[in-house]
Order: structure tokens, then C-alpha cells, then sequence
């Protein structure tokens, strides 16, 4: 009875703490800042790719088994500081626009796509020496006052200048180096990340066995959720991001740095996305669209749990994956063992794909009667 | 002056990227472009104007962005590298090959667009392309209401023969059928579980093997499908393990990203290779790199082609892929298919003497032979080539022990033999009354 009961809860286990986990980021970005990110699963994307790196690079080492730990620090710190760019640059000029921000974020998800499927040397040598021309002149450009009349000629300008040089140097260093330049670092096909032998096998109970893999994801959520908390109501930074979150106005006038707060937390957020991204590595592909797996089912949560509290999300995404486990490995099958029309309905819906179509209809079904969520935000300031 | 990032400014940085972005991406490969003959020196293939003397013009018609840009990419690649090989060599009717690549975008509406777009304002003579059955579902009533050709390199469900398409990948009875016996006769008395992607090709290849094993008194305990791209495989791994819990086979017709979860998570789930083999139809030695073999090993699959097959044909493609792509390449099954099917085409274009002419190109393929990475093949009249089968088990390095392989090339069934709508039906397009399915 004891396995019985064990196996439903931990497969549902599983999947939730894969949800929560990649959810967290975007909970924390769409919940406390309002912001869609459609490049959150793309952030994730990254997450995973650094995991990577860091393996390979990490391979041949004595610190072989223990690269995940770094792995997962790296990853967190790479996507943070892509979030964190992807915030000065795209997100702030389109704050409280939430269509615009949908629109540029998914568009920002889709290069990031491209980037990584056609990433090379030559590439990057393209990008880099592009805006080192074109923003260093940009930025001489605006020093000198008797040139501002001028500046929009001169960008142009400047820009077409500065992508002769960059598009001249990249073909050269293609010729020259031929596959050594132009080879794509990672590929359209997906790259392995394996787990670390200490987590490739499992924990037998009876007859069952845990794998550690996913025992690891679930201790990893736990810290982050309660790192998370700690963070936000502890710290003095979380007690800045609760009250912008409450009051944008109210906290600026109280000398509340506002843009600071914004790109913290939208850093935070992404990188928690590169933690799950690392997290995910560990159970699924590594590819250019591991993005997109997950993308959907992470809005998902958010929505269910009502936005702007992380307890939904917790909550939102424990009970989809412990109803997505038991409808789809049918493991209430014994108990309508009874009728036989029963069991014909409960086969019918146990396939992942009809499961995943019922827990859908489930929660468009739940969400008429809880338009916001299992745990909506309360308060005057809700609509503001 | 303020320094305030001003809408306009933010638009004019904002295009600049994008600018640059599609400028950098237009000039960045400078390697995979059309020939690289001396005939034709505008290179991109786009800007070339349409239906150019100097050239053939041929069209490439694959997934290069999207879920399925994973596999086909690299087939892209096979295609290439024969079209390269063939100009090196003379070309076609002393003319170059040259190609338009189009990105379907594992979309297949666009599959169906982009293959108009290439037949009406390209004029190319014949198409390369496709990968999944769903794309070519797609593409099919274009080829056939415009009487084109189109070549596909994929093994897939059979069930199809049109006059149209020329399928160099395997039929069920040149991959599935023959694994199955082999395992039935391997595994003997142990039950199989059926798990696929949810689309055409894995459904009705579990068809067409539930058929076959009730045939033969195999024993199917289970069948599971998880959508294409999702990689929760969870629930389907407790049902396995419900379902044969003294160990069985797995038949495994997963595609994309979900295959890389699967085997992850079979592993630590403590279903290994020893109790629990599996057989895998989509998984070459692109997919184990992208697994990882740790997770692989001992595990099998069934394909015609493996890059470790021991023939001059498979050394000489081995080599002149890696050559072209870089040493720590690997070629595998539907990148051989790829391959020689644009040599199929080359040989029945230099049978018929004419490219334009479609009628008599087609009719010219019926009995080619060509001198394989696989063995010796032969197309035949049912657009279907006749080919060598094999199963490979996953060593140490990624690559596959062949186990298994026939002594002859076997000869394609597209209609399947065991299901009873098809039973007793062939394909004969050498004849204009037997035509796409006629009672034998």
C-alpha cells in the first residue's frame, strides 16, 4: 500500500518540482513586475547551454563529478546578467505596455534561438567588432556637444560604417580559418549534458526506484523557493522589491530607487530561469528549443496560482503535476476496476498527450471560476 | 542636450540591431552557399535569377529553424555535400547543379508554401526535402496537382506511394518489420511495450506492429504517445515498469527532444538495457551524440545505413563528409539516403537526357542502380529503393555495432502486408494501369 501510494506522489512530485522550478523566475518577473517574458524559456535555453560548457570544460578534471554545483552557479550568473541586459535594453522602454513587452520579448526569445543554433567564431567577432564601432562612436558622438545637431546623420552613418567593418572582418576570418571560424559552437542537433555518475542511478524503496536526478531537482527547488523567501522578506533589497511591487509611486517618492529594483528583480528572475535551465539538463534535451518546452507550461502555473504571489505558484503547481502523473499513468485505474465503461474512460485519457489536453480543459474550467487565480492579489493598489 | 533614451532613439537602436542581425546573418556563412564552380560565381542562391541557363536549378526543402531543424539540418548538409561532389565531377548533362534552399520551419503549412514558392518562382526541376510524414502529408497534393518531384529521404510508415515522390528512405518492411523479427527472436516470450511521439508516422507504425506481433504471437502489454517536443516522460516510465515488471522490450518511435528525456530518464528510473532493451527507429549517431551515450548503451536501433558500416562507398562518404563539415561529424542513416538520392536523380536525369522533362526522368529511375554507402541499391518501379537492413547496438564511442544485417538488399512493400486495408495491394508506376495501389 505504502509503494502503492509512493509512486503517484513522487512521479507527481517530480513533475511539479519541474514546473515550480522553472516557473519561480517567471512568477517572481510576471508576478512582481508585470512583465510577460516570452524570453524566459530562452533564458532557460541558456541556463542549460552553460551547463554544458561548464561539463566540457570541467571534463577532463578531478572536479569531473561535482560540475553541476558550479554548473548551476554559472548558469545563474550568466542568465542574470543576460536578464539583466535584456532589461536596460528592451524591457524598461516598455513598462506598463504589456502587448509591446509580449511582442519584444518573444522577439528577443527567437534570436536567441537563431543565435545559439548559428553561433561561431565568425559571429561573434561580427557582433562584437560591430558594437564596439558603432556604440563607441555613438558614445564619442554624444560627448561632443557641437556635433549633437548632426547625431542622427551620424549614427546612420556610423552604422553603415561599422557593419562594412564588422561584416569585411568576419568574411576574412571566415576565408582564413575556413571551419575553424565559421564551425557553429553548438549546432542545430541538440548537445549532451549527462549527469554526474553520482546522480545516473537511483535510490531503491521496495521495488520502486527514486532517481536521484529527480530527487535533486526537488531538494534544488526547496532551496530555491526558501532562498527566494529569505531573499524577499529578509533582506533589505526584498523588502525594497515587496513594496515597489505594492506601490511603484508611493515607493519612489520615499526614495525608493525603482529602476534599480526593476533590474534586480528582473536579474533574479532570469536567473532563476538559468537554474532551472541547468536543472532541466539533467532530464531533457539541451537544444535550441528546450526553450519552448517549457515556455508554455510555466505561464500555466503563474496563471493558476495568481499572479503576484509565489505561493500560488507553489501551490498551482503541485497539484498540476500530481493530477497530470495520476491521470496519465492511470494510476487510479485500480480503483474503478469495478466497471468496465470506467476503466475504458480512465485508458482512454492515460496517454501523455490526452493528459496533458484534460489538465488544459481542467484549468480553463477552473479559471471561470477563479478568473484570478488560486491565491489573487488583494488590496486598493491591485488594479493601479 | 538630454540624455533621456528618447522613443525615436530607442527605434533607431532597435532597427540598427535588427539591421545588423539580418546583415550579419546574410553574410555569415559564406561556406554553405550554392556551387562552388567557377560556372556560376553568384553565389547566393536567392539573388540568382530564375530558371538561369548556366544551371540546373534544383530546390532544398527542409525544417532549418523549429522543433525538427535538429535532424534536418544535417540531411541539409548530406544534400550538399552531393551536389558539391557531382559539380566537382562535371556536373549534370555538363551543366552545375544549383540550389535554392528554403527553411520549412517544422511548420508544414509553410512546407506546403515554400514548396509552391520554389516549383512556380524558382522553376527548379525536382525538390530534396522533408522529413517528418506530417510535412509530407503536406506538401503532397502540391507535388501532385503541379505533377512535380519530390525526393524524400526519410524511413517512414509506408502506406503512401505517389507518383510524385521518390522515397529513398526505408518502408516498414525494410526497418520495422525486420527488427521486430529479430527481436521476437531474441527476446523470446517477453512482452512489448509501444512508445511514440504523437503524430503519422509513430501511430501507424504501431499499427502496423501490433499487427504484425499479433501475427506472430508477440505480446503487446502497452502503448503510449507523448506530443511532439515534450519531454514529461514521467508517467510513461511508471507504466513500463507497471506494465512489464520482469523486464521486456521497449519499441521506441520517439522523435526530437522527447527521445533525449526518455532515455535520461529510463536510465535513472533503473530500467537498463539488460532487462529492459530497447528498439529505436529514430535515433542514429547524430541523436546518441545529442543523448549522450551513457545513456544509450546497449540499447539498439534499426536502420539501413550505419556510419560503421564496413564498405568503400561508406569510407569514401564518411570521409568526404568530415572533410566538409569538420572531424567530430558523424553521418547516419537518413543523411546516407539524403545523399544518394540526389545521385539517384542525377543518374535518371543522364538516362533521360533531359532535366525539364519530369515524365521521362521518372521513367528513367525505375531500375537505377547506384553503388551505395549501404550496398548496392536499386530504385524501383514503386518509387521505393530496395535496400540493406540492419540493427545496430550503441557502443562505447557513440557509434553502433551492426548485429544484424541481410545478406541482400530487400525490396520495398509500401503497402503494408499486415494491416488488412492494404493487405494483398502494390504500387507499380512503371505501368500506367497498376499506377499507386492496385490488387496484386
Amino acid at each position: 500500500m505504502f509503494e502503492g501510494l509512493l509512486e503517484p506522489l513522487f512521479g507527481g512530485l517530480s513533475i511539479a518540482s519541474v514546473l515550480l522550478l522553472s516557473a519561480l523566475g517567471l512568477a517572481i518577473v510576471f508576478g512582481l513586475m508585470g512583465v510577460i517574458n516570452m524570453a524566459h524559456g530562452e533564458l532557460m535555453m541558456l541556463g542549460a547551454y552553460t551547463t554544458f560548457v561548464v561539463q566540457n570544460a570541467l571534463k577532463k578534471t578531478a572536479f569531473a563529478d561535482l560540475y553541476i554545483f558550479l554548473a548551476l552557479i554559472a548558469a545563474f550568473i550568466v542568465t542574470a546578467l543576460l536578464g539583466l541586459l535584456l532589461e536596460r535594453g528592451v524591457v524598461r522602454y516598455l513598462y506598463g505596455r504589456p502587448l509591446e513587452t509580449l511582442l519584444a520579448t518573444w522577439g528577443v526569445s527567437l534570436i536567441l534561438q537563431q543565435f545559439v543554433r548559428s553561433v561561431s567564431w565568425q559571429l561573434v567577432a561580427g557582433i562584437v567588432l560591430f558594437c564596439l564601432f558603432f556604440f563607441g562612436s555613438l558614445w564619442a558622438i554624444d560627448r561632443r556637444a557641437d556635433l549633437a545637431r548632426w547625431r542622427n546623420g551620424l549614427a546612420t552613418l556610423m552604422f553603415v560604417i561599422s557593419s562594412g567593418i564588422a561584416i569585411t572582418v568576419s568574411n576574412i576570418l571566415g576565408a582564413t580559418y575556413k571551419l575553424a571560424a565559421t564551425k557553429p559552437w553548438f549546432g542545430t542537433q541538440g548537445v549532451d549534458v549527462t549527469a554526474p555518475k553520482w546522480l545516473r542511478s537511483g535510490l531503491i524503496v521496495g521495488t520502486y526506484q527514486l532517481p536521484y536526478t529527480r530527487l535533486f531537482i526537488i531538494v534544488l527547488t526547496i532551496a530555491c523557493v526558501l532562498g527566494i523567501y529569505w531573499f524577499l522578506n529578509q533582506t533589505a533589497w526584498g523588502l525594497r522589491i515587496r513594496a515597489v511591487t505594492q506601490n511603484r509611486e508611493m515607493s519612489s517618492c520615499l526614495g525608493i530607487p525603482t529602476k534599480t529594483v526593476d533590474a534586480l528583480t528582473f536579474a533574479i528572475g532570469s536567473g532563476l530561469a538559468g537554474i532551472a535551465g541547468c536543472a532541466v539538463s539533467l532530464l531533457g534535451s539541451v537544444s535550441p528549443n528546450t526553450g519552448q518546452a517549457y515556455i508554455v507550461d510555466t505561464f500555466m502555473v503563474v496563471v493558476v496560482g495568481g499572479v503576484g504571489k509565489l505561493v500560488g505558484s507553489i501551490v498551482a503547481a503541485t497539484a498540476i503535476g500530481l493530477v497530470n502523473f495520476v491521470i496519465s499513468s492511470n494510476a487510479f485505474k485500480p480503483l474503478v476496476s469495478f466497471s468496465a465503461d470506467l476503466t475504458a474512460i480512465f485508458d482512454f485519457f492515460a496517454t501523455s498527450s490526452m493528459a496533458k489536453v484534460l489538465v488544459f480543459a481542467l484549468i480553463v474550467v477552473f479559471l471561470q471560476f477563479r478568473p484570478a487565480g488560486l491565491f489573487p492579489q488583494k488590496g486598493r493598489t491591485v488594479d493601479a | 542636450m538630454s540624455r533621456q533614451f528618447g522613443r525615436r532613439k530607442f527605434l533607431l537602436y532597435g532597427s540598427a540591431t535588427l539591421g545588423t542581425s539580418i546583415l550579419l546573418k546574410a553574410c555569415t556563412p559564406p561556406t554553405p552557399t550554392t556551387t562552388e564552380s567557377p560556372a556560376s560565381p553568384t553565389t547566393s542562391p536567392s539573388a540568382s535569377p530564375a530558371a538561369s541557363g548556366g544551371g540546373i536549378k534544383v530546390g532544398i526543402l527542409h525544417s532549418l529553424s523549429g522543433t525538427m531543424a535538429i535532424s534536418e539540418k544535417s540531411v541539409v548538409d548530406a544534400e550538399e555535400l552531393a551536389i558539391e561532389e557531382i559539380n566537382k565531377a562535371g556536373g549534370v548533362l555538363g551543366k552545375q547543379i544549383e540550389f535554392v534552399k528554403e527553411d520549412g520551419a517544422s511548420d508544414w503549412p509553410t512546407f506546403n508554401d515554400k514548396a509552391k514558392k520554389l516549383i512556380d518562382q524558382d522553376k527548379v526541376v525536382t525538390i530534396f526535402g522533408c522529413w517528418t510524414s506530417a510535412s509530407r502529408k503536406a506538401v503532397l497534393p502540391t507535388f501532385e496537382s503541379k505533377n512535380h518531384m519530390l525526393w524524400y529521404p526519410v524511413q517512414y510508415e509506408g502506406q503512401e506511394c505517389s507518383k510524385n515522390i521518390f522515397y529513398t528512405g526505408a518502408a516498414p518492411n525494410q526497418q520495422i518489420e525486420p527488427s521486430i523479427d529479430w527481436l521476437l527472436e531474441k527476446y523470446k516470450g517477453k512482452p512489448f511495450f509501444l512508445v511514440g511521439s504523437d503524430y503519422v508516422f509513430p501511430r501507424t507504425a504501431n499499427t502496423i506492429i501490433k499487427a504484425q506481433l499479433a501475427a506472430k504471437g508477440g505480446k503487446v502489454v502497452g502503448e503510449d504517445y507523448i506530443p511532439l517536443g515534450n519531454t514529461e516522460v514521467t508517467p510513461i516510465i511508471s507504466k513500463i515498469k507497471a506494465a512489464m515488471p520482469d523486464g521486456g522490450v521497449i519499441y521506441n518511435s520517439l522523435n526530437g527532444d522527447s527521445n533525449v528525456a526518455f532515455f535520461k530518464q529510463l536510465q535513472g528510473a533503473g530500467l537498463g538495457p539488460d532487462k529492459y532493451p530497447s528498439m529505436s527507429v529514430s535515433i542514429a549517431e547524430e541523436e546518441v551524440k545529442a543523448i549522450g551515450v551513457e545513456y544509450l548503451k546497449g540499447h539498439y536501433a534499426a536502420w539501413n545505413y550505419f556510419q560503421t558500416v564496413n564498405t568503400p562507398a561508406s569510407k569514401k562518404f564518411v570521409e568526404a563528409f568530415k572533410a566538409k563539415y569538420g572531424a567530430d561529424r558523424v553521418v547516419n542513416d537518413p543523411m546516407e539516403a539524403a545523399y544518394i538520392m540526389v545521385y539517384l536523380w542525377k543518374q535518371a536525369v543522364e538516362k533521360a537526357g533531359t532535366a525539364d522533362d519530369l515524365e521521362k526522368v521518372r521513367a528513367a529511375a525505375y531500375g537505377q542502380t547506384f553503388d551505395a554507402p549501404e550496398g548496392k541499391i536499386t530504385m524501383n518501379a514503386n518509387h521505393h529503393i530496395s535496400k540493406f537492413v540492419r540493427i545496430g547496438q550503441v557502443r562505447e564511442d557513440g557509434l553502433f555495432d551492426v548485429v544484424f544485417e541481410t545478406k541482400e538488399a530487400v525490396k520495398p512493400i509500401p503497402w503494408n502486408q499486415y494491416v488488412t486495408e492494404t493487405k494483398g495491394y502494390a504500387c507499380d508506376w512503371s505501368d500506367s494501369k497498376k499506377g499507386g495501389k492496385y490488387k496484386v
